[in-house]
């Protein structure tokens, strides 16, 4: 793709994309698994705390759980019927986390409960927020921030932009692709909540210049009196991480242990977006999310609206993976996380399901070689720090200096190091494990 | 419905990779550098062909023996050390006695890389460091040259190849000057479009700039040569003996015949680009380079020697370390007036 011309931040990868087979199809409606598991922790912050009890009857759309805190968000019914339990499950890293199990009643209607709507001309911004935070949204990206935290502005901070990430820049995933071609009505009405709640004097909606046509499509329904334009930017990765949107459309870098906010800007995802206007006209909650389905090991390839707690066993199933799938990983191939079980459940911050079969996984075990110097990781490092010194640092576990003079914590994961690394070192498994270490020492010291 | 069961891999992110890896790099470098081979044994014959692969198998049987001493895992598969030998090869006179090759080629390896700990750790070209060793120990074999493309060159073999150990090489009559060393001493020029194509006498590699350019462009084509480095190399040689050309056409060579002549073509593009040795970032590159470039010129215009491209890349390759802690690109929001923590 030629894209000379277009904005972007400094550094950077261009893995291959592979978004074609999935980026053409129509989001489709999930079917319901026979059990899901609505797990209480979908975001960072304190699990929310249950509302209902083992047996009781449930609607679709009913508060399952509210939170616990200020960095915590309600749940809601992916489904209507019984409670079964209330226990520990699987999560994604691993550890056990408090879910709600819930029987899906065959045969019911499956309507959706409505709550008390947050009508966006009346709301004043403290309610939006907390009609926000009631609607269990957190950024649908990934990370599971909780967006109303990232929307409580200290009063003497000033918010001038904001930044409708619609990058999409890990491989294989076209969930907000989809989004935007399909609910551009709900991304401009969640753009008008935001843009109240922000006090933000413009929005922009950013995304790669691999979706031509998402980006028409906005721009030629942009209504005329939302201060809001579409920005086309390079394909490359990382292209949809904070910082690098806001250097790519701002020219504005965040400091060091900063916030988008200490530049005056603040990014929300698209989908997260599409869902503020889809939800709070209604008082509804978050009881699904659209994601990509895809990979080599997967027949039936695609975007799905798909009800919260789905479990990856019976999702698998559905698209048709075979016995031998060996890796799946959620949200995208360079900052997903490789499942552990098939018992976890799809949650508010999957975005992808990538699944490999045994003879279509690329090659794992590949030889480890010395650090060349061939300086492939400084050129691909978006952060610009110096990976290969961090990495010889990270053998010798020389973690405080890591830290100290070569910046290791402003390492987001991105992978890009360990993408282009002729060695194959391991670099950002050694960073996370630097970075655990430092903090631990933090917190003790 | 299928429930699909089978053990599930367990890694961390990414969970996708570039294609490169040190093998594939390395190899290409050896493809890179196959033309320039092929045209030196076409050039200088069957001497040319033995130092060659003499050389090589120097090399490969060194690392391998190395390998074995420290108790790694045999690293001939990596292609680094195909290389060094190559490049080892490419840099000695096409007539020099077989046996020195063997001693030098022991030299670069063994106290050249296996001595720092193998790949990636040593400071210096390996190439190098054996032709400076050969240098010091037996300058008069170093700098005694047969000429190129003589008509018996694929059937005869001059008498210094098979040179027994440890005693003097015999030369035949006819032993050639280089056109460097015509110039420094009894100045003298040579026609630059022969220099460029490779029809005059040198070491074995060191004769076709063209092909080296062809391979060079091959490698950065591909993304595994930093063109920052023979760029500021070549830059940095023009302008400074242009300058000197310019205030004395009479004892100053011109910069085309500074260029294309002696071991620069071939230092510049395969040798002080070596990964292992240069800088990584490309400011520190460019840098590089040019201080190349510099010392070259001051060493064949100033210095004892006619030529000084292998001294001028070892001294660069020591400077390497520094240039990589200068310069650094600035972290994304770092303040300058940040404290350190
Ligand atoms: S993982 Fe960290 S060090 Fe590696 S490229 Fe990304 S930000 Fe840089
Ligand atoms: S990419 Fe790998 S081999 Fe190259 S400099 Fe970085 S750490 Fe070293």
């Amino acid at each position: 793709m030629i894209s000379l011309g277009l904005k972007s931040f400094r550094h950077g990868i261009h893995p291959p994309e592979a978004k074609d087979e999935t980026s053409g199809l129509a989001i489709r409606q999930f079917p319901f698994a026979p059990l899901l598991i609505v797990p209480l922790v979908q975001h960072l912050g304190k699990p929310s705390l249950p509302l209902v009890r083992e047996g009781e009857t449930v609607v679709r759309g009913q508060r399952l759980a509210r939170p616990d805190g200020f960095m915590s968000v309600s749940m809601h019914a992916p489904a209507s019927g019984t409670v079964k339990s209330i226990g520990p499950t699987p999560s994604i890293s691993g550890r056990m986390v408090p879910a709600v199990f819930l029987e899906p009643q065959p045969g019911s209607t499956q309507e959706v409960m409505e709550g008390t709507p947050c009508p966006l001309a009346s709301a004043t911004p403290e309610e939006i927020v907390a009609a926000i935070q009631d609607a269990g949204i957190v950024g649908l990206g990934g990370a599971g921030f909780p967006t109303h935290a990232k929307l409580r502005i200290p009063p003497e901070r000033h918010v001038d932009t904001l930044i409708i990430n619609g990058a999409e820049c890990e491989p294989y995933l076209t969930t907000d692709h989809r989004v935007m071609l399909e609910q551009r009505d709900d991304v401009f009405t969640g753009i008008r909540y935001l843009l109240k709640v922000t006090g933000a004097e413009r929005a922009i909606v950013a995304l790669e210049a691999n979706k031509p046509d998402a980006a028409q499509h906005l721009r030629s329904g942009l209504p005329g009196d939302l201060s809001a334009s579409v920005e086309v930017l390079r394909v490359k990765y990382p292209q949809g991480a904070e910082k690098m949107l806001i250097s790519a459309l701002l020219g504005r870098e965040v400091p060091s242990g900063g916030l988008p906010l200490d530049v005056h800007a603040l990014c929300v995802n698209v989908a997260t977006t599409a869902e503020i206007g889809r939800l709070l006209p209604h008082g509804r909650g978050i009881q699904e999310r659209v994601i990509t389905i895809t990979g080599p090991a997967v027949q039936h390839k695609g975007n799905y609206r798909i009800p919260i707690g789905t479990p990856l066993r019976f999702l698998l199933g559905e698209v048709g993976v075979e016995e031998d799938v060996t890796r799946v990983f959620l949200g995208g191939p360079m900052m997903g996380a490789a499942a552990p079980s098939l018992d976890i459940a799809i949650t508010k911050g999957t975005s992808g399901v990538v699944a490999f079969d045994a003879t279509r996984a690329e090659r794992s075990h590949r030889t480890v070689y010395p650090c060349i110097r061939c300086g492939y990781c400084l050129d691909a490092c978006p952060m610009r720090l110096d990976p290969a010194q961090l990495g010889s640092l990270a053998r010798s576990q020389e973690y405080a200096r890591m830290a100290d003079e070569f910046h290791l914590m402003d390492c987001f994961e991105c992978g890009s190091c360990s993408f282009v690394c002729p060695s194959h070192i391991p670099l950002v498994q050694q960073f996370r494990f630097a970075k655990a270490a430092v903090r631990k020492a933090g917190a003790h010291g | 419905m299928t429930a699909p069961a089978r053990t599930l891999e367990i890694r961390t992110s990414p969970h996708m990779v570039s294609g490169y890896s040190v093998d594939t790099i390395m190899f290409n470098v050896v493809v890179a550098l196959l033309p320039v081979t092929a045209f030196a044994v076409y050039a200088f014959g069957l001497a040319a062909l033995l130092v060659l692969s003499t050389a090589t198998v120097t090399c490969l049987l060194t690392e391998r023996v190395a390998c074995r001493l420290s108790g790694r895992a045999s690293s001939l598969g990596d292609w680094s050390v195909a290389i060094t030998g190559l490049l080892y090869g490419l840099t000695l006179p096409p007539g020099l006695p077989l046996w020195m090759v063997v001693v030098g080629g022991v030299v670069a390896v063994a106290l050249g890389k296996a001595l720092f700990g193998g790949l990636g750790c040593n400071p210096f070209n390996p190439a190098l460091v054996g032709r400076a060793f050969l240098q010091a120990a037996f300058p008069v074999a170093m700098t005694t040259w047969s000429p190129a493309f003589t008509s018996d060159r694929f059937t005869a073999l001059g008498s210094s190849t098979l040179t027994l150990p440890f005693t003097r090489p015999l030369y035949d009559a006819v032993t050639s000057a280089t056109p460097l060393a015509l110039w420094k001493f009894e100045r003298q020029a040579s026609e630059v479009g022969e220099l460029a194509l490779g029809f005059i006498g040198g070491s074995t590699g060191e004769t076709s700039a063209l092909l080296i350019l062809v391979g060079g462009a091959y490698l950065v084509a591909r993304n595994m040569m930093s063109w920052q480095i023979p760029v500021a190399i070549f830059a940095a040689v023009a302008a400074f003996s242009g300058a000197l050309h310019g205030l004395d056409p009479e004892t100053y060579a011109s910069p085309t015949f500074m260029l294309f002549s002696g071991g620069l073509m071939l230092g510049a593009v395969f040798m002080a680009t070596d990964m292992v040795g240069s800088p990584m970032t490309s400011g520190a590159c460019l840098l590089y380079g040019a201080g190349i470039g510099m010392l070259v010129v001051v060493i064949r215009v100033w210095g004892g020697m006619p030529e000084g491209v292998m001294y001028a890349i070892l001294l660069a390759n020591a400077c390497t370390i520094h240039l990589d802690r200068w310069i650094r690109p600035r972290v994304y929001g770092a303040t300058a007036q940040e404290a350190p923590r």
